[in-house]
């Protein structure tokens, strides 16, 4: 854990002014309340691109405090150059501790992933989603979408998953599964893979979505009933690996592949940097642990 | 090699670094100054300042400097430091017959009180390299006109609306406050105050292609260049615990007003409709574009069903932010390895079982 110095006095604690900060906070309330129902809110221009995750960002900047221990991440990774940027970002507008470490942090802005560690009760996950409506790819227009939503009339997205089968043999989404949020929204979980859809069943953290781009806010509040959807006889199903990862051995996580010569040799390590590190401290030893060294696959980040 | 991409705190400072060696480019040429720029490229500060929505010349041009002349990147930096103002207050309607004109012009009317006014303008040049200016002493000045022009300029459309043959601008309630794109989410039917304000800050080139969409045949509708007016407005503020106005600057603008014929209806007479345009600083392509624009997208109240793109309120103002767009376009620079993971472990794991199943050979 490193210990920046405080704010830079330059901007207001968190970027955000303190209306702006009001209103997300207003606007996240009524996210909660309503669980998986998308809220507008009046989405800020933030120094960091849009699509970049200026909607997690946004919320981060509302609710972080002094006190928090702030962890980002990208595709599972502490080390990448977007996690880094954002929280190169709070540190310096907020002055607050940063973590890579799961347990100690307090709130964890993420993108894509959703860490391998258990989250705990009183833990934030704070998502930055591209795309908040589910429907979209099914039906362009939001006054539609909206509509659709109001009246629960889901069919639509059942005949999307229906139509797999009968074209596939099965359904073939394998990231941003829609869930059924409390037994009424449906929402989109952006996208993580849908191997990281069960954990978001009764977490006992809160689960924070913020679309910036698309002006978009809406939550899981604390043991939520979190349902992916499928059919009776084509239930919903997770992705395996015929191995275990690489460096640490782990059989449960989700793996990425790399390629690590020209020779088209790979091997699949996992995606959520810090479990893996954590794992080999503990004496974890994957299969090509040895031959990943020589490829620098196992530098950690400074 | 892509495990570059893992770089981490280390690679990002040495391209910031690298990123501030190339801004300066060789060091045996001068470098270019912030006045340079807002004096020397004030269409280009204009549209960044359109495109950023902050009307502040000095920002824009530093933003220029910064962003080594790249339009989108140069408004992002106005928009993301827009988000750290505070809002003090709405400032007074702009009353534009007052503004102190530098150009205006009629398509509609040879002559109109107040009379064409040229301006500065490249319409009538011919596009041939002037190679003077390859070299630095362009100084010129300019002719000044034997009597100044009125005070007062009425506009070319309210000449028309006297006499009942142009729509009326429905006015909002006295009590009405217009929307403010910036301070709540946009939502759809959108109102005229929204998709004015969208427009206004739209992509240039977004809202030209639309405009030139509709006048090609994609939209009905021929648009008549009714008037165009370029010039320095007051802007005035009126606090609340005063109750009066005060002059808080001068900004320039370009307001475009376009005519366009409706044929009417059962209820309404035939007559003109308007579309609207007012921009920053001296663009008045973009004013252009913007009005033809507003006119396709008031279709609905008009009783016209929207049919191509320029006509529909959520393709036209969802997508003609270039911040917003170019943002997401390239977040695609972003790692996608955990998505693209669960797509190639799909794709290989269906093509075995239907290798598996149906033995055909694949290429």
């Amino acid at each position: 854990m490193t210990q920046p110095p405080k704010h830079d006095p330059d901007y207001n604690y968190g970027y955000l002014d303190e209306a702006t900060k009001r209103m997300l906070r207003r606007s996240l309330l009524k996210a909660i309340a309503i669980p998986g129902y998308q809220v507008p809110f009046a989405s800020r221009e933030m120094p960091l691109a849009r699509g970049w995750g200026t909607g997690g960002i946004q919320i981060t900047a509302a609710i972080i405090g002094p006190d928090d221990t702030l962890k980002a991440i990208d595709q599972g990774a502490d080390d990448t150059t977007n996690a880094v940027s954002i929280r190169r970002f709070f540190a310096r507008v907020t002055g607050v501790a940063t973590t890579e470490e799961t347990t100690k942090a307090s709130l964890i802005q993420t993108r894509h992933r959703i860490p391998e560690e258990p989250l705990r009760d009183g833990q934030i996950l704070v998502y930055q989603v591209p795309l908040p409506e589910p429907l979209r790819k099914l039906i362009p227009s939001e006054s539609e979408t909206r509509k659709i939503h109001a009246w629960a009339e889901y069919g639509p997205i059942y005949v999307r998953l229906y139509e797999d089968i009968a074209q596939y043999g099965e359904v073939t989404s394998t990231y941003s599964h829609p869930i059924l949020v409390n037994d009424r929204y449906i929402a989109s979980p952006t996208p993580i893979p849908k191997f990281d859809n069960p954990k978001m069943h009764m977490s006992p953290a809160l689960q924070l979505f913020g679309a910036g781009r698309e002006k978009r806010l809406y939550a899981i509040p604390p043991y939520t009933k979190v349902k992916s959807l499928d059919f009776e006889d084509y239930p919903f199903t997770l992705q395996r690996w015929d191995e275990p990862c690489a460096l640490c051995g782990s059989t449960t996580s989700y793996l990425d592949e790399v390629i690590i010569n020209d020779a088209n040799e790979r091997m699949f390590v996992c995606s959520d940097t810090h479990y893996c590190e954590t794992r080999r401290g503990e004496g974890h030893e994957g299969p090509q642990l040895t031959k990943a060294q020589s490829v620098h696959l196992t530098g950690s980040a400074p | 090699m892509y495990l570059a991409v893992k770089g981490g705190e280390a690679a990002i400072a040495a391209t910031h670094q690298l990123l501030a060696e190339t801004r300066r480019g060789d060091l045996t040429v001068p470098e270019v100054t912030v006045a340079q720029i807002k004096e020397q490229m004030a269409l280009l500060v204009a549209r960044v300042m359109n495109e950023g929505a902050l009307y502040d010349e000095d920002l824009a041009a530093l933003a220029l400097k910064q962003a080594q002349g790249d339009v989108i990147e140069a408004a992002f930096l106005l928009r993301a430091y827009r988000t750290t103002l505070p809002r003090l207050g709405s400032s007074e309607p702009l009353d534009t017959t007052v503004m102190a004109i530098r150009r205006r012009i009629s398509a509609t009317f040879k002559d109109l009180p107040g009379g064409q006014v040229l301006g500065s303008t490249y319409d009538y040049t011919h596009r041939l390299f002037d190679f003077a200016l390859t070299g630095s002493d362009n100084e010129t000045e300019a002719v000044a006109a034997p009597e100044a022009l009125d005070d007062v300029m009425p506009r070319v459309l309210d000449i028309l609306g006297d006499e009942g043959l142009i729509e009326r601008e429905a006015p909002l309630g006295r009590d009405a406050t217009p929307e403010d794109i910036t301070r709540d989410a946009t939502t759809f039917p959108a109102g005229r105050a929204a998709r004015l304000q969208s427009l206004s800050r739209g992509d240039e080139g977004f809202l030209l292609g639309l405009a030139y969409s509709v006048q090609r045949g994609y939209g009905h509708n021929h648009p008549f260049a009714g008037e165009i007016r370029v010039g320095e407005i007051r802007v005035c503020l009126t606090p609340e615990e005063l109750g009066f106005d005060i002059d808080i600057g001068d900004i320039t603008i370009t307001e475009c007003q376009m005519i366009t014929q409706f044929t009417g209806s059962k209820e309404v007479p035939p007559q003109f409709t308007r579309g609207y345009g007012l921009v920053f600083g001296h663009n008045e392509r973009k004013a252009m574009s913007m009005a033809v624009v507003d006119r396709a997208l008031k279709g609905t109240e008009l009783g016209e069903t929207p049919t191509y793109p320029a006509q529909q309120q959520e393709f036209v103002l969802y997508h003609c932010d270039n911040v917003e767009a170019a943002g997401f376009l390239e977040h695609l620079k972003l790692p996608h390895y955990v998505d693209f993971q669960g797509e190639l472990e799909l794709v290989r794991r269906m093509r075995t079982e239907q290798s598996a199943s149906t033995k055909v050979e694949t290429p």
